[in-house]
């Protein structure tokens, strides 16, 4: 896209990910796999959206899980380039597998 | 086709951490998929997911102004069907862009029943320019232009307009007020809101932690509460069938008021007097009392 | 083909000749006959159109903007009070570079309310970034909505464009007029294609966007690079216009100005008597020369120029009133000669507002001030036909 456009429109669509909004981050969400039941409920709430959904096999059994046979569901996975630290996922996980700790730069 | 698993909605927006309309924008997009026009109010939503030259946008997005979010959706429609393409419109305006000064675009869109849906985030009062109330604004909340003192304790005099009620009365296709924290409900509402013809219109709850003064961690709970204490009632009413008005929520057992109360900064005062916190779980035991009987299992 | 019509239908014919695809309208005198006509072309099957009668003029705009940016050809009609009403959203049509065209019934505003004709309504727009054409007749009304869409349209422009036609004057009343053929327009104006980016989900964009202060002058420096290329594309749109239909625009014209020593400057339909008057003090040897200002934006300082360089007196007659200054056009028109080596005598003459007739009376004072005003000092801002004792003594100054 040129500097300026006419009219003001903007062509790239979603070209917000440019902006980094990790760094706006006090606190930190850290998923604790052990824990995940792999309920989505954090993806679903999660406002940036920053939580992201792998329903590749790879990643859905090599990541560890509470119960073997939950590694048959999606893995849930903090992008933090995006995460602003709300902490909503943190406190709608209903199994307290989230911690949520100072950020540290 | 199910898109439940893109997102049409980027992130790097600037919206605040813990803002609630995001979560409502994500999930009607998702729902409706890449076949979609959104119109959007002038508001936070507005702003902050579009500074030039960066959106937050994977659909074709138009703003025009604060008050005619829902003329210009009329419009977008109107092109569409001059041009013979079956489009989902969706017009996204918070409650002073909604219920305020874009009340008459609304009320124009929806009596002419234009196919759009049209859904209010509502943060109860003029977030965008600092917490200003509106008519969307409960009895008892501290806004700026609603502020608490010695001579006014309550601060907002006036109770929060049935604006859900008011677009139902324009015989709207469909109508229905819908929580993200009550999920499945929420979701069911917006399918079938994108699935009926005609004008539609959801009442979304969306909290501002700014405004309403929580934790922004704390957004989702406070909603949930929000209507599990009966504050904010879920139910839906098709072709402006008021009557039959039909409640599709209703919480195993209200939690007091208070509940809700307490954990917003913006109701802090309210908690000092007792009366104040007995008026307002009087009056949701009235509107249940009232309309309860509206609930269908 | 010769068609009886009234100058609202003229704006509608140029609709329907356009094929217009989406018309929000709202009523208001005296341009109600655009949006009736419109719904009855459509109940007859004349034309396929969507029409959308809005809860106001407001949300008029705002639908007619929302149409442009889904990719299709839109044409609107206000008046007065709901071109005022219009007014935030006009600067959004033309920031957001889309080639709507809106006809005007030129009408008064209020206070006091009044139906009749004036001009202020356009001229209070005059900074909203639309391009504005008066007509004289209801052909040039007819003509001027059809071209309006061309020169709106055009890659080099991308701006709303508005045609005045004055109210009742032109809108109320029935003119023969030589009505285009159909294929005639077709060929005319092409098949309507936005050249500009639409609200496509093939191509998601972001239409509307929040600009910083390190965006948003470059916007505003763009559309007035398009009101710049607009004076050229108007040209060119005039002349190929001449050529296929045979009737003659230009943004400014001069009639009997070869050496004229003081011409009368006029917009709109007051031009008509205008030329009566000029013809006749020619007859008795008198050096006058008529001016009509088609074209009020772009502003067509150029021309302007170049047609009243040599005159000693120029007699500004408009139906507007800046309050506390003077009329738009006079103060235009001085500041288009300011940094001329030489130039005429400018003076302003406030006539016809709110319906007020203008006649042969009125263009003899006008003529008998400009004419003194060769060897004298006169008023700069002149009122013409106003009780002015009667206002002075309520005024509390006589």
């Amino acid at each position: 896209m040129e500097v300026i456009t006419r009219g003001g429109v903007i062509t790239e669509p979603g070209n917000s990910v440019e902006n980094k909004t990790g760094s706006w981050r006090v606190f930190k969400p850290v998923i604790n796999y052990e824990k995940c039941i792999r309920c989505l409920i954090c993806w679903r709430y999660c406002p940036e959206p920053s939580i992201l959904k792998i329903d590749d096999e790879e990643t859905k059994m090599n990541t560890p899980a509470p119960k073997e046979a939950m590694k048959r569901l999606p893995v849930v996975k903090i992008d933090y380039d995006y995460c602003k630290g709300c902490g909503i996922c943190y406190n709608e996980c209903p199994v307290h597998a989230i911690d949520f700790v100072r950020e540290e730069r | 086709m199910n898109y439940e698993n893109q997102e049409f909605f980027a992130p790097g927006h600037g919206m605040c951490a813990g803002c609630a309309a995001p979560i409502v924008v994500k999930w009607v997009l998702k729902l409706a998929g890449p076949n979609t026009i959104v119109v959007n109010a002038t508001g936070c939503l507005e702003v902050a997911t579009t500074p030039y030259p960066r959106t937050a946008w994977r659909v074709p997005w138009i703003h025009v102004a604060f008050e005619n979010a829902a003329a210009v959706a009329s419009g977008v429609e109107a092109a569409a069907r001059a041009k013979g393409e079956k489009l989902n419109i969706i017009a996204f305006g918070g409650d002073g862009g909604t219920a305020d000064i874009g009340f008459q675009a609304l009320s124009g869109m929806v009596e002419r029943g234009h196919n759009v849906l049209y859904v209010l985030y509502d943060n109860e009062a003029y977030m965008n320019t600092g917490i200003q109330r509106s008519s969307a604004t409960p009895w008892g909340a501290w806004t700026t232009t609603s502020k608490v003192g010695r001579a006014n304790p309550i601060g907002e005099l006036r109770p929060k307009k049935p604006i859900a009620r008011i677009i139902a009365a324009h015989n709207a296709s469909y109508v229905a007020t819908a929580n993200p924290a009550i999920f499945n409900d929420f979701k069911k509402k917006v399918e079938k809101a994108l699935q009926t013809e005609g004008a539609k219109f959801l009442h979304v709850l969306s909290s501002c932690t700014t405004g309403w003064r929580h934790d922004p961690s704390k957004t989702v709970e406070i909603m949930r509460l929000a209507t599990d204490t009966g504050i904010f009632p879920l139910y839906e009413i098709e072709n402006g069938d008021i009557e039959n008005m039909r409640i599709t929520y209703k919480p195993k057992e209200f939690k007091p008021v208070e509940e809700y109360l307490k954990m917003q900064g913006r109701f802090r005062h309210l908690l000092k007097n007792p009366e104040y916190v007995k008026k307002l779980q009087e009056d949701v035991n009235a509107w249940w009392e009232k309309y309860g009987h509206h609930y269908k299992k | 083909m010769k068609a009886m019509i009234r100058g609202n239908e003229s704006i509608a014919y140029a609709f329907k000749l356009a094929r217009v695809q989406v018309v929000p309208a709202y009523p208001i005198t005296p341009s109600t006959l655009v949006p009736e006509k419109i719904s009855e072309f459509i109940a007859n099957g004349e034309m396929n159109a969507e029409f959308i009668p809005v809860e106001s003029e407001h949300s008029a705009i705002s639908a007619a903007i929302g149409a442009s940016a889904k990719g299709v050809r839109v044409g609107t009609a206000t008046a007065s009070q709901g071109l005022a009403l219009m007014h935030e959203v006009l600067f959004i049509a033309s920031g957001m570079r889309l080639p709507i065209v809106m006809g005007i019934g030129n009408r008064a505003l209020s206070a006091p309310i009044n139906i009749w004709c004036d001009h202020q309504d356009m001229m209070s727009a005059r900074d909203t970034g639309w391009m504005q054409f008066y007509a004289e007749s209801n052909q040039e009304g007819l003509d001027l909505g059809i071209m309006a869409f061309k020169i709106a349209e055009d890659p080099r422009v991308l701006l709303p464009a508005m045609v005045g036609l004055d109210a009742f004057v032109l809108t109320h009343t029935v003119e023969p007029v030589e009505m285009p053929e159909q294929k005639d327009v077709d060929d005319f104006l092409g098949e309507f294609k936005p050249n500009y980016v639409i609200l496509d989900p093939k191509k998601p964009a972001t239409l509307g966007a929040f600009a910083f202060p390190e965006h948003y002058m470059e916007f505003k420096y763009g559309q007035w690079i398009a009101m710049q290329q607009a004076k050229k594309v108007i040209d060119e749109v005039f002349e190929e216009f001449e050529n296929r239909f045979g009737r003659r625009y230009r943004k400014v014209s001069g009639e009997f100005m070869e050496d004229a020593e003081i011409a009368i400057v006029t917009m709109g339909s007051m031009t008509g008597t205008a030329r009566e008057f000029v013809r006749k003090l020619r007859e008795k040897g008198e050096k006058v020369g008529l001016v009509k200002i088609t074209t009020f934006r772009p502003f067509p300082k150029e021309e302007l120029i170049s047609v009243l360089k040599d005159v000693k007196v120029v007699a500004v007659m408009e139906r507007n009133i800046s309050h506390g200054f003077g009329g738009a056009v006079y103060a235009e028109l001085g500041s288009a000669f300011v940094n001329q080596p030489s130039r005429p005598k400018i003076l302003d003459f406030i006539v016809g507002l709110g319906g007020r007739d203008i006649t042969f009376k009125t263009f003899e004072e006008v003529y008998g001030v400009a004419k003194k005003a060769i060897e004298n000092d006169v008023d700069e801002v002149n009122w013409v036909d106003v009780n002015k004792e009667a206002v002075l003594k309520a005024e509390g100054l006589l």
